[in-house]
């Protein structure tokens, strides 16, 4: 038996070789699955929708379309004639991507960049640290540092800046009435969805255009890959069929119009400001020595400035800076008081004794340096909710700026709270309190996991009442993940629901006084 | 013919351990060398391993970081190896890992790593001059033994795949000197981590990390004796792919993690206690790529049984 065996072995040993080369390790990534997308209502009346920025669609210059019967259009047409039935591989690939939607898309794409740019600098020889400087943004620390604060401004600013482009493009289809190229040449076979939506211009290049320069100001060095996306967005459409050439080039004219009415007030926002310097980070120190409490200290070596401390001054889109003050909760618990020590020793019961369902939990929602951040993960679970719906480019573009700009208001509000009282984290109270992931360089109290969670959780509850209890339940795993980890206290992850719901009450507000309606 | 060698082979069980890498590439190298247990006899092991670093490299990037200061590991280890032919062994590994950064807040893990099954076969062998040379497959897999949590580098325990390897080994003895190269390609199922998106070089929205292959090639040359067995050994461990950790980025398990270690071991048998032995040896990484520069040492207590002694006489 043995004998034989052995005789087998050599061809046992070959077969599971063969066997084990032969198993698949692709894996699937769940947006290359989604569909192309087809709005279940055009919302044709979009133009009517209440923007977020701009006062006047009617007040951009939009070129009146060059007439059907023109030598101009003809050309056009015969573009996209030239690829009808005529399409690569390669090029299959770029339709099947880009017609899942351009709102769903440059919002993946923008992911995509705050996870690349969200890393600390690295020190200084001296043990100093050095800046990101816009000015300077090739040299290291590349602009910008994609940190939560800096991404919950830049993902408000792109989705406001595609949803008023969006409604701006809707009263100038709804003003030319120039019909989809597949109406007026029947033999033009889309390979997309047909729309009932006037086609000049077109909603994927006024997202592309607005996109584009919102994206050059908040990714100065991602120029190069930012247009060629942008490029390939528009030869898909040509490809498709979707649209012509005049329709692409005047939205993505009237895109970058709208939004540089957005890098204007991106400018002059403060958030510019939102480093601070010395004496205002030893100030915040004496803030908290005032009021009896132990401040803030880096637990990084060598110790790092505190993030953003001033990003609580930055002006938000849904009220004004005096209701930052006054959405400021209360003080936490001071170092040394009875509450304050049962909170740490809360802590440190978790940092000793993590189950495995807790560490599940904390990696789920880390979010930490190299990612998307915390709003990059709500802007995907809002993803995979919104692209069941079926909602035109419009909707896509008004539900992702609610969502945005409540995160951006929710990060205002959460950092004003973060350095108004300074407090220490956890692991500086005791330090016998190891964490389960990366430790924020900034104060505790509130959790800023929390408060994207409370807002974000609020708009969409409004925005799909049928998911019940669904997001609630989520920000509630999302805000307790930060105390199993051992890096905030339970009062910082309740408060910062409480507040975080209250900001996103404000985008509800607005939502509900839109016009769009809730679907 | 048969029985010098067989004598040879008698009471070699284990040679060589390490444990290495920013990423915890733990491999018992009990499957590295020429020596094979004969027929019904069990070679029973526990040993010990401590590895640490300070330095790591970032991509290619050499440097420390005060936010972790020296990364330790140790490795308590339960052995196996049954001869289940005179050619045919099979080779068992349990370690259970903890971790430690000495700096900064991070938490050290613990934990059952992941199970190793060895079968070892001696292909082929013959007389060379006036020495024997011998060919040796070796065939592994690994399994993880507990659901600890891969995507906490650099304190996770290990990396979460299932692996199948195939090592060709071959070696030269001639009186008490050997030498011996081994080849090896280990093929590495994908992980599934606790996040569902993930950066690389881009985004992944999925909860599944694809593992790229991984070779390995080692040299050992050394004195080998019934009673004493010194070697030293080089080895060199490449990723097949996977990408660099960006500039103070946090490491990930599909990290492109390559090193190249020079280790030795002395081995002893006892005359005195039949079938007992002890190993000590250490390695150390000479250049790496997305690990830490780790320096290991280990110990072990081997002790032989022979279940062919009640019939053999």
């Amino acid at each position: 038996m043995k004998r034989r065996l052995l005789n087998f072995l050599p061809l046992i040993i070959i077969a599971a070789v063969v066997f084990l080369g032969s198993c698949s390790k692709e894996i699937i990534d769940r947006t290359s699955t989604f569909q192309a997308l087809k709005p279940s209502n055009e919302d044709v009346n979009a133009d009517t929708w209440k923007t977020v920025l701009i006062a006047n669609p009617a007040a951009f210059t939009v070129a009146a379309p060059d007439a059907i019967n023109s030598a101009a259009y003809t050309a056009d047409v015969n573009e996209v004639k030239s690829y009808q039935n005529n399409l690569s591989d390669d090029q299959k690939a770029i339709i099947a991507y880009w017609r899942a939607g351009a709102v769903l898309r440059w919002n993946e794409i923008l992911r995509d960049l705050v996870a690349k740019y969200n890393l600390p600098p690295y020190q200084n020889p001296d043990g100093t640290y050095p800046f990101p400087s816009s000015a300077n943004p090739f040299a290291y620390p590349e602009f910008p540092f994609s940190n939560p604060p800096y991404a919950a401004r830049a993902y408000a600013y792109v989705s406001a800046a595609q949803y008023d482009a969006l409604v701006t493009a809707y009263h100038f289809k709804n003003l030319y009435k120039r019909a989809a190229v597949y109406k007026n040449v029947p033999s033009i076979v889309p390979v997309t969805p047909k729309s009932s939506l006037y086609s000049y211009p077109s909603e994927d290049a006024v997202v592309a255009g607005a996109t584009v320069e919102m994206l050059k100001f908040l990714f100065p060095t991602e120029v190069n890959y930012i247009q060629q996306k942008a490029n390939e967005e528009m030869q898909y459409r040509i490809m498709a069929g979707a649209n012509v050439r005049g329709e692409l080039t005047a939205g993505q004219t009237l895109g970058s119009q709208v939004a540089d009415v957005f890098v204007a007030r991106g400018k002059t926002d403060r958030a510019g400001k939102a480093i601070g310097s010395a004496p205002v980070w030893l100030a915040l120190q004496n803030n908290a020595t005032s009021r009896g409490d132990q401040y803030w200290t880096s637990l990084e070596t060598p110790a790092r400035p505190p993030m953003l401390p001033l990003f609580g001054k930055v002006l938000p889109f849904l009220f004004d800076t005096l209701t930052v003050v006054s959405l400021r909760p209360a003080p936490p618990f001071v170092a040394g008081s009875d509450a304050f020590k049962a909170e740490v020793a809360e802590v440190l019961s978790y940092s000793k004794n993590p189950t495995r369902e807790h560490q599940a939990q904390v990696e789920f929602w880390a979010d930490g340096a190299g990612t998307y951040t915390p709003p990059g993960h709500w802007n995907a679970i809002a993803e995979t909710e919104f692209v069941q719906q079926n909602y035109s480019e419009v909707r896509w573009a008004r539900n992702y700026a609610l969502l945005n700009i409540a995160e951006m208001d929710a990060a205002i509000c959460c950092w004003d709270t973060k350095y108004f009282y300074f407090n220490m984290r956890p692991s500086q109270a005791d330090p016998q309190i190891k964490t389960l992931t990366g430790i924020p360089n900034f104060p505790s109290y509130t959790s800023g996991h929390s408060n994207f969670s409370g807002a974000a959780a609020a708009v969409l509850t409004y925005l799909l009442p049928d998911r019940g209890s669904k997001f609630n339940d989520l920000a509630q795993q999302a805000s307790m993940s930060r105390l199993f980890g051992a890096i905030h206290y339970r009062s910082d992850c309740q408060v910062g629901l409480i507040t975080g719901a209250k900001v996103g009450q404000y985008a509800v507000q607005w939502a509900q006084s839109d016009g769009a309606g809730i679907k | 013919m048969m029985k010098p060698l067989r004598l040879y082979f008698y009471r070699s069980c284990l040679s060589a351990f390490l444990l290495t890498a920013l990423g915890q590439i733990a491999r018992a190298q009990t499957d590295a060398d020429a020596l094979m247990i004969p027929k019904n006899m069990f070679c029973a092991v526990a040993s010990f391993d401590h590895s640490s670093w300070t330095n790591y490299w970032e991509g290619t990037f050499k440097r420390n970081n005060l936010n972790i200061g020296t990364l330790s590991a140790n490795s308590y280890m339960a052995m196996g190896n049954y001869g289940i032919t005179n050619k045919l062994d099979l080779l068992f590994t349990v370690p259970y890992v903890t971790t430690n950064a000495s700096a900064g807040t991070l938490k050290g893990q613990s934990g059952f790593q992941d199970l190793t099954l060895t079968l070892k076969y001696l292909a082929f062998q013959t007389e060379i001059g006036k020495g024997i040379f011998s060919v040796h497959a070796i065939l592994s897999g690994t399994l993880p033994l507990s659901n600890y949590e891969p995507n906490f580098l650099p304190v996770s325990i290990g990396l979460h795949s299932q692996t199948v390897s195939l090592r060709g080994l071959v070696n030269y003895q001639t009186g008490r000197f050997f030498v011996a190269g081994a080849a090896q390609y280990i093929q590495r199922s994908d992980i599934t981590i606790d996040q569902n998106a993930y950066y690389t070089t881009q985004m992944i929205y999925s909860n599944r990390v694809y593992m790229p292959n991984v070779n390995n090639l080692l040299f050992s040359a050394g004195y080998r004796s019934l009673k004493l067995n010194i070697e030293g050994i080089v080895s060199q461990t490449t990723t097949l792919g996977g990408f660099d950790i960006r500039k103070n980025d946090m490491p990930f398990p599909s990290n492109r993690m390559n090193f190249t270690t020079a280790g030795g071991l002395v081995k002893y048998s006892f005359d005195g206690v039949t079938g007992l032995e002890l190993t000590a040896g250490g390695n150390y990484v000479l250049k790496g790529r997305n690990v830490g520069q780790s320096t290991d040492f280990f110990g072990a207590v081997q002790y032989v049984f022979d279940f062919n002694k009640k019939h053999s006489k």
